[in-house]
This record gives structure tokens, sequence and C-alpha cells, in this order.
């Protein structure tokens, strides 16, 4: 296995045209059509989109755990030059847990009610290290006081109902670092907790990461804690990357008209006011299910033209890092694109 | 005058109180989940509820709509004590609209029996004007007529929960009881639902209390706001009162914690800590203090008792005078 982890300025995870197709008995459903992207270490990449737009099946190809009935494609899917799409079950079992682990949405029901919280903890270290239980059970209680559980030693005998919500939390992001990933992805890590639970999970992971150098791929809709943690932001709709950039320029310049939309729609406390209307986003996301043509964002843009049935381009900006796909140029929309979402800098 | 003053709702003085047995063979312990609450609503208002999962709101919410009755105190509608009044009597006027539109619908029926299941209990009109009552409501919350015969499955997740609006609409309430309405909806469709309610509170004159843990949310549509904490109203005050300038350690945490998606700012320190205390055995004193940054000696022992000026409400310590 290649180890060549020295290297920083080389992507850790590189993705190129991944495509999943679902059989589905009324034809194929294209659900996610064609993603490129590039993470380094100790990055933070948010994909943010509606349900049903692929987010969730983008992070469970990576992880392999999308099942026999659906194969990825990918001309590339690479993780530290291991491709992913190639790689059989015995190699992703060695990467999963160890070398890239994933955060699920429901701290409920990803937890196994029948194992304590120190056996399901100890279980990937003891799985792929080798490691003594002794040396284990150290390790276990050594990462519940880093992610701020107190009594640690305790909790080890637990079981997860005995927990609150913003703790199982906790035991499954520790459970996630028990091997020290390189690559952490967190499916909506926090939609289902409080506030003021939501932004000490969120501050937790960031540190860990910043200390550690892992790379994140965080997944969620909400466009606060986008704003907040991500270095990169991914917006899909429909199974696609619309537009991809650094945050700091999806929240100012924000190109793809559904990303602008999108902005609009949430109140922005001091900025929208109170109890004005909204801005929305009409219709409902296409079916994916046979030929998907053009531009899928077509039926609910303001802007759309006949154009928008055809290809669409790709616009990069020049330093690379900000791309967006639509037959606009950027010009031709920025004016009235910055205006309604008025975040200042 | 007398129409205007009277509140359209209020609680006095409203404990309610569960009896929790721990273990198998453990003694049933009381748990108080609201204590000596009194809340106003004035009719045309909107009074925003928020607070951490547990506090509880959805008790209170439970209480209003006459499902659960308080250990002690009393629910009014218009200054009549609800105990007073017949459940059907009461549907009439309050309606709850809730958090989860896949199950809170029945799966089985479809859209037009739900909506028109409201009129057939109170026996309102025939089939033909229930027809036409359910089509004039769909027209209301935006649904086009034909979904009257889809069932919930079909629809998405902003339709289902039009399709709870206009259940709740159809009876012509003056109060609805909106808990978490847009929590489980995507963004796009949150801003939709959200503008509905609000087109709809000033067409028809509507009385809100809405619950909600997104505070943005809350500052957008709420007049009043009162925070709940562990079974207490620690703070009531206007919405800009609250938002500009919160008294009440708790909700200046709550108001902190909010992300407001401004890329140039990091992700806030509470400094609140993690632990929810155990609503069974709450904390001497002040029930916020071990959790409050600026807890004094006095907090850990003496409960503060609720002070009300012209900002309105507020259960401190810091601010007793």
């Amino acid at each position: 296995m290649c180890q060549n982890t020295s290297s920083q300025d080389k992507p850790i995870l590189s993705i190129k045209n991944l495509t999943i197709d679902i059989p589905t008995s009324a034809g194929t459903l294209h659900a996610v059509r064609g993603i490129s992207l590039d993470l380094k270490r100790g990055e933070t990449l948010c994909i943010v989109g509606e349900s049903g737009s692929g987010k969730s099946l983008t992070s469970l190809a990576l992880m392999g755990l999308l099942g026999k009935r659906i194969v990825p494609r990918a001309d590339r899917m690479e993780f530290d030059g291991i491709e992913l799409t190639t790689a059989n079950a015995r190699t992703m079992r060695k990467l999963r847990g160890a070398r890239m682990a994933m955060i699920f949405q429901e701290p409920m029901t990803s937890l196994n009610p029948a194992y304590t919280i120190g056996d399901q903890l100890m279980e990937a270290l003891t799985l792929h290290g080798g490691t003594s239980r002794k040396k284990a059970r150290a390790r276990a209680i050594e990462l519940l006081e880093k992610v701020g559980i107190t009594a640690a030693e305790s909790r080890l005998s637990q079981y997860p109902h005995q927990l609150s919500g913003g703790l199982r939390q906790r035991v499954m992001i520790a459970m996630a670092l028990m091997c020290e990933p390189e690559l952490i992805i967190a499916d909506e890590p926090t939609t289902a907790l409080d506030v003021t639970i939501q932004a000490q999970i969120l501050r937790l992971l960031a540190d860990l990461q910043r200390e550690m150098n892992m790379a994140m791929i965080l997944i969620t809709h909400d466009l606060g804690v986008v704003a907040r943690i991500a270095d990169k932001v991914a917006v899909m709709y429909a199974g696609e990357l619309v537009e991809t950039g650094p945050v700091s320029e999806i929240f100012t310049a924000p190109s793809h008209p559904y990303t602008r939309g999108l902005l609009r729609c949430i109140p922005l406390p001091g900025k929208t006011k109170r109890g004005s209307v909204l801005g929305t986003i009409p219709g409902i996301v296409p079916s994916l299910v046979g030929d998907v043509e053009g531009c899928a964002f077509r039926t609910r843009c303001e802007h759309a033209v006949a154009a928008c049935r055809g290809s669409i381009p790709l616009h990069t900006s020049p330093e690379g890092t900000h791309s967006f796909r639509c037959i606009f140029h950027p010009e031709s929309l920025q004016t009235e694109a910055a205006q309604p979402t008025g975040i200042s800098v | 005058m007398s129409q205007l003053d009277t509140p359209v709702l209020e609680l006095r003085n409203v404990t309610k109180t569960y009896s929790v047995k721990q273990g198998l063979f453990g003694k049933p312990k009381p748990l108080t989940a609201i204590n000596d609450v009194s809340l106003k609503l004035a009719r045309g208002e909107v009074l925003g509820l928020v607070g951490e999962s547990g506090c509880g709101k959805s008790t209170l919410a439970k209480i209003l709509l006459g499902l659960e009755a308080p250990t002690s105190g009393q629910v009014l509608v218009d200054g009549q004590a609800l105990g007073g009044q017949d459940r059907l009597a009461l549907a009439r006027r309050i309606q709850p609209i809730f958090q989860d539109p896949y199950s809170s619908l029945n799966p089985r029926k479809n859209i037009y029996d739900i909506i028109a299941l409201p009129l057939r209990v109170h026996s309102i009109g025939d089939e033909v004007s229930r027809q036409k009552s359910v089509r004039e409501i769909l027209d209301i919350v935006g649904l086009p007529a034909r979904v009257m015969n889809s069932y919930p499955s079909q629809m998405s997740g902003g339709q289902r929960q039009r399709v709870a609006i206009a259940r709740a609409l159809i009876m012509k309430p003056e109060i609805v009881i909106c808990d978490e309405p847009t929590s489980a909806l995507d963004v796009s469709v949150q801003s939709q639902i959200l503008n509905l309610l609000n087109e709809l509170r000033q067409e028809f004159g509507l009385t809100y209390l809405f619950i909600s843990h997104n505070l943005a949310v809350i500052e957008h549509l709420a007049t009043r706001v009162a925070v709940m904490y562990l079974g207490r109203i620690v703070e009531e005050a206007s919405v800009e009162g609250l938002f500009e300038a919160a008294r009440h350690p708790y909700s200046d945490a709550l108001l902190k914690s909010v992300l407001t998606p401004d890329p140039s700012l990091g992700i806030p320190d509470t400094h609140l800590g993690m632990t929810y205390p155990n609503p069974i055995a709450p904390p001497d004193g002040c029930h916020f203090h071990p959790r409050c940054p600026l807890a004094t000696d006095l907090c850990q022992t003496q409960r503060p008792t609720p002070v009300f000026d012209a900002a309105g409400r507020i259960e401190c310590h810091l601010h007793n005078p």
C-alpha cells in the first residue's frame, strides 16, 4: 500500500466524474451524475443540497457502503492513491474505520442498542490494529474525554439508551476517531441536536480536525453551519455539482442561480426585515429517472431559456478554485446576485 | 373593548407533573415538565417559544391543545377555563400543526379525507359543501385541487406540510399551535411554508404559538418570545427586546449559538457546557446555575423570583432589584 503521506499538496481524496445509477422498476435513476472534487489534508469541504440531491449517496460510495446492487462508476475515485472503485472488499474493510471514517446523522439509530458504548468504541481498534483490549480501552477513555464526556470510564459500560442525544453524537465522533482516520465524512452530524449543543459539537469537530490534520467532508443543508466551518463548498442539485468554490466566494459572490436562490431563502438576523416575505425557489426537484438532459435546475430557474436544455458549460475562475455550471456568464447575473444575500464581509 | 383586553389564550400558574419510574422496580418519581408557567397570548400576535429539547415546550403545546390536563393551574380561552369547555368546541378554536408531516398524516387516507375529517367530526355541511370547502382551503395553501385524490406518500415534504396546514385551518380556528413546523423541511421549502404561515396570519387574523429551536425563524416571525428552561419561563420579551438585548444568561447563550451564514465568523463558544440537567432531580436554587457563567453563591441556594417590568418578564438574580 502506498504510504507517501508526507506530501501535503497532493489531494488525499480525488474524485473525477463519479456516477451512481440505481436500477428501479420505472427505469434507471441517475442519482449522482458526474461529480468531480479534490480534497487535501486539513481541509473541510461542505456539501450542500436538498434531500434527494445525492449528497449522502456520494459519501456512501466513498466508503464503499452502497451495497451490492448499486455500483458506482468513476474515471477516478482515489483515496491517497488507492483506487476505490476497483478496490476489493478486503481492501475496503482495511480502509473503512481505520483510515477513513464516517459519522452518521442519527445518533439514536446508528449505535447498536445491544452493545455497550465501550464495546462499540473498542471494536474498530481491536479489528484493525490488532490492539489488545486493555490498550483499546485506554484509547476509548482518552477519546471520550477528548470529546468532552465527563466520567468517561464509567460511560464505557453504559448502553446507548442511557445517554442523551448530544452525548450519543459525541460517542459517534469518538468512535470515528478511534483509529485516527485521515479522512472523516460527517453526514448531517448536528441536525438532530439543539442549537446550543450543535455549536459545541461543531467546535469540537473543527478543533480535532485541525489537531489531527484530517480531511473532512461535512454534509449539511444548514447554510449557517457551512459558513462557519467550511473551507470549500460544493453545492449539489439533482445529482450534480452545480457550484464549487471557497466558502467566502460562495457566500459573497454566489454564481449559480440555485446557490443564489438558497441564500435568499434563509432569514438573516439583522439583515432580513422581520416578517417580510422570504425568497423562495418555486417548484420541485425533477425526477432523475430516465434520461436527464441539460440543466436540471431549469424548471425552477428564473433565468431559464431554451438553451438550458442543451449542454451546459462549466465556468471556472482564473485561479481554478471557483467553478459553476450554467449557460450564463457570472457577470450577466452578478449585479442582481450580490444584493439580496447581503452578507457583509 | 373587553374583547381586545382579554387575552385570547392564557395560562395561569400551570404545572404539569408526570410520574416516572426508573428501572423495573424503581419507585415512581415526579418529573415536573411544566413548572408554574403563566403566559398570555393577545389576539393576532405570534408568541415564539424557544428552549432546548426536554425543556417542556411540547408538553406546553399538548396542554394548550387539551391533549393533556395540567396538574394544577388554569388554561383560559377568551377568559373561560379550558376544563369547562368541551373538546369539540375547543378544537374549533385551537388547531395544531406538527413538526413531521411524514408521520402526522394518516398514510391510508387520501388528502381529501384528511382535510375534510374535521368537518365530518363536527358535522359541518354536507358532502357537496365539504368538497367546496376543501377546494377553497387547498387553493389558499397553494395546492392544486387534483391532489385531493392523492395519498400522503405521493407528496413531497413541503406539500405534506401544506396539507397539514390546510387541515388545521379548515375549521377556521383563532389560535394555531405550530410545533416546529419547518424543521423537517429543506431550506427552499422552509421559506415557502414560513411565507405561507405569515400570509395566512394576516389574512385570517390568526394567533400563533410558534415553537421552534431555530432562532432565526423565531426572530423573523414572532412578535414576542418566551424562553423556557427546565419547565420554567426564564425570560419573556418583545422580539426586538430579546434579540437586541437578552437579559437572562441562558437567552444570551441561546442567541450566541445561532449560526448566521457569515463566513467571516467562526463557531461560537457558548460556555454552556454539555450537560442538560436531569429534570427528575433539577439543581437547587436557580435551575440554570450549573451551566451559568455568571452564577454566584446566591444562585446555588435560592431560586430567583420572576420580575415583571416594561420589557417583559425575567427570572434571574442578576436582574432582581
